[in-house]
């Protein structure tokens, strides 16, 4: 599924980073594949979102997050 | 020698760059580009290094124009800034990413110190750092802990760097590898982000541990407040309410001592320069010139005195997450919103704000926006136009309707920037899409030193480079004000002076209907005059056409321009006497010429017309060229026009 569909709290794994101009961009801040994720808060609207990277928190609108693909981890973490 | 200091955002690189160099840093510019380039001076030793602040980035690759500096110059030797040496901070709570970068820089091969930046933080998120582990894997750099904020670890940094400059002096030369991407080669840089981060995990994994405490984070509780849909925008709309009236009450008393002090300057050089023409240069041109160019200062500082704070906190941050879902279908971005918000108060600075937008069609249309914002300088114009022809009367017997007038006009100006933000963006093509990708950084305390400077700088820049241009359209706006076809004016002022004496008027009433008959009969004069045509349409004659070609310079001078042509003396509060004299003006039919239809008209011309040199030099020295500048020119000139025609129609 799309990072773009994960509802709050949800923690995820990048499993794929879609082809677009901002493949490296996203990849350079730090979204590899393998990476752990939670999605923390969305703002008004549902749109930006945002992402707690390990280490620091970041926000991308969902157009950028309809390019990561992540899978649930097995362990739900609330 | 040349020391360049680089790192992520939001690791503290300026509190590094503060604590190294102090109050001794200068703003330049890297070449053939819009980016600002710090630097410092800084003394090691009996050595003298020079210490240059790059733009804060994630990646060695730039996601904006202003982060290519960094690339340009680190993967270019010959380059005028190519340094001998870098000091990379990096956030010790946040290794992982930042490690990124410096790896990057590192495998450069120039000379570097890792500055572990932040350990107070990295302690209390319970993460412990094994220094020797990291200097294993990273054998040829320095690594020093920190914490700048407080200004620890200043001692350790300066031994390094001496350290390192003498090991630089002895070697013959330093081998740079260049083993960079091009930028455009994205599989190039997806599989170096791919092999790096696996590295950087690999290595944390034994270098960096972390203890099992469960953070609790209080920035996420916090944030579910400050992005809360109602909340979020209610608290926005407060801290906003609460930093203009502290703008407004704050600044309104050293703008009167500014504006007293310079008119006290021009009189008094008026009095020990023989008169004549320099002495007439001196008070009327460049003291008012330069007058017009302080007087903004007080708003300018402390707007940015608000912003730093808000922008030092973490907040702002959040108001960008918050507005760019709204701001996004107009062309504008969540960063918009700082640069609109700051050309309320002048939009000087608010187009200087713009910079922080990666996007370069985004910042676009917000700098070209940005002066529709009703800013101070119509101020003055507003309330003398409002004074004079809006009844000092209450509608539903609470709402003023002078002040409702102003409102209207404020909201003209915001619902004129956001619909011209719709139509650029359909007009200005790009082939970047849009994105956002905003770290939003852990709530901090300001630190008052980096706010403090940050005020310095951006006046510093305001006064200089707006400055400049300022002052030379003052001087010619006055050259063109006292000279003209001389026997023309001669015979006026002759007339004047005749007329003067057969009423038995006293010096200072002389005095002022020779300078109406002057400036009448001066270049200014005829242009107003030679206007007068198109300026029929929107129920204006040549003496309100003066006025509007003086206050090209700054609108506030509007004001100044009509008392000196209809000759009354201009007041501080109220103006009473030149609206007296105005009101008491008529048309060749014997109507009043400020009626409501034309007032009204001067007003929406006034909100829309770019009537302001000094933002123009600002877009010019933000987008480097003058095509920007021009072309904002010209769309606010028709709007304006347009906008008084259509009005005096409808209500004349």
């Amino acid at each position: 599924m799309l990072l773009s569909s994960v509802i709050s709290g949800q923690r995820v794994t990048v499993s794929a980073i879609l082809h677009s101009s901002l493949k490296p961009k996203l990849m350079e801040m730090g979204l590899v594949v393998g990476k752990e994720i939670e999605v923390l808060f969305k703002a008004p609207f549902g749109d930006p979102i945002a992402i707690d990277v390990q280490g620091y928190v970041l926000a991308l609108r969902l157009d950028e997050a309809r390019l990561i693909e992540v899978q649930k981890l097995a362990t739900d973490h609330k | 020698m040349k020391i360049a200091l680089l790192g992520n955002p939001n690791t503290g690189k300026s509190s590094v760059f503060n604590m190294l160099t102090g109050l001794k840093q200068h703003v330049g510019n890297f070449p053939g580009v819009t980016v600002d380039k710090k630097f410092g001076d800084l003394h090691v030793g009996n050595a003298s290094h020079l210490l240059v602040d790059f733009p804060g980035t994630y990646s060695i690759y730039p996601r904006s124009k202003d982060e290519q500096v960094v690339y340009d110059v680190l993967s270019n030797p010959t380059h005028l800034d190519f340094p001998d040496a870098v000091i990379i901070v990096v956030d010790a709570s946040n290794l992982e990413r930042n490690l990124f970068l410096f790896s990057q820089i590192y495998d450069l091969g120039i000379p570097s110190i890792l500055v572990l930046n932040m350990t107070d933080l990295a302690k209390q998120r319970g993460k412990s750092i094994d220094l020797e582990g990291l200097q294993a894997k990273f054998p040829k750099a320095t690594i020093v802990e920190t914490t700048a904020r407080i200004g620890l670890g200043k001692q350790r940094l300066l031994q390094a760097i001496e350290r390192l400059f003498i090991e630089i002096e002895g070697n013959a030369q330093n081998i740079v590898t260049s083993n960079l991407c091009a930028i455009e080669d994205d599989t190039c840089r997806e599989a170096e982000a791919t092999r790096r981060f696996a590295e950087i995990k690999e290595l944390l994994a034994t270098v960096e541990k972390t203890e099992p405490k469960q953070e609790v984070g209080t920035t996420s509780r916090v944030d579910r407040i400050l992005v809360h849909p109602v909340y979020g925008y209610f608290l926005f709309a407060l801290v906003l309410l609460v930093i203009f009236q502290f703008i407004y009450s704050f600044a309104a008393l050293p703008m009167d001592f500014i504006d007293g002090a310079f008119s006290n300057l021009s009189s008094w050089f008026n009095g020990i320069l023989p008169p004549g023409l320099f002495s007439d240069l001196v008070s009327q041109g460049i003291i008012p010139g330069i007058g017009g160019v302080v007087i903004f200062v007080p708003q300018i500082a402390l707007l940015f005195f608000f912003i730093a704070l808000l922008e030092e906190s973490g907040y702002l941050a959040r108001v960008v997450f918050i507005m760019d879902r709204l701001m996004r279908p107009l062309g504008l971005n969540g960063k918009s919103v700082v640069p609109l918000i700051s050309s309320v108060a002048c939009a000087i600075p608010g187009v200087m704000a713009a910079r922080t937008i990666s996007d370069w069609k985004e910042r676009m249309i917000t700098i070209l926006v940005s002066p529709l914002m009703s800013c101070s300088a119509r101020i003055p114009v507003y309330t003398v136009l409002i004074a004079l022809v809006i009844p000092n009367e209450r509608i539903f017997g609470f709402i003023h309707l002078q002040g409702l007038v102003l409102f209207g006009l404020y909201s003209l100006g915001l619902v004129a920037a956001l619909l011209i933000s719709l139509l650029l963006k359909t007009l200005i093509r790009s082939s970047d899409k849009g994105f956002l990708l905003l770290e939003l950084p852990s709530y901090k305390a300001p630190r008052w030193g980096n706010v403090g400077l940050t005020v310095w700088e951006k006046v510093k820049v305001f006064v200089l480079s707006a400055g400049k241009i300022i002052l030379a359209i003052s001087i010619i706006l006055w050259a063109l004000a006292t000279f003209g076809p001389s026997d023309k004016m001669t015979k006026a002022s002759n007339l004047a002076r005749e007329k003067a004496l057969s009423e038995n008027l006293d010096k200072e009433s002389m005095d002022r209907l020779i300078a109406a008959a002057k400036l009448e009969n001066s270049y200014i004069g005829r242009m107003g005059k030679t206007i007068e045509p198109m300026l029929l349409p929107l129920g204006y004659d040549w003496k309100i056409g003066i006025s509007l070609i003086t206050s090209f310079a700054a609108r506030e001078v509007f004001v100044g321009s009509l008392a000196t042509i209809y000759a009354v003396q201009e007041e501080a509060d109220g103006n009473r006497s030149l609206i007296e004299r105005m009101r008491a003006e008529t048309k060749a039919d014997g109507t009043p010429l400020y009626s409501l239809a034309s007032g009204v008209s001067l007003m929406i011309f006034y909100v829309f017309a770019m009537q302001c040199m000094a933002t123009m030099a600002v877009v010019k020295r933000e987008t480097k060229s003058w095509k920007w500048p021009l072309i904002q020119l010209g769309f606010m000139g028709i709007l304006a026009y347009l906008g008084a025609f259509t009005t005096y129609f409808i209500l004349s």
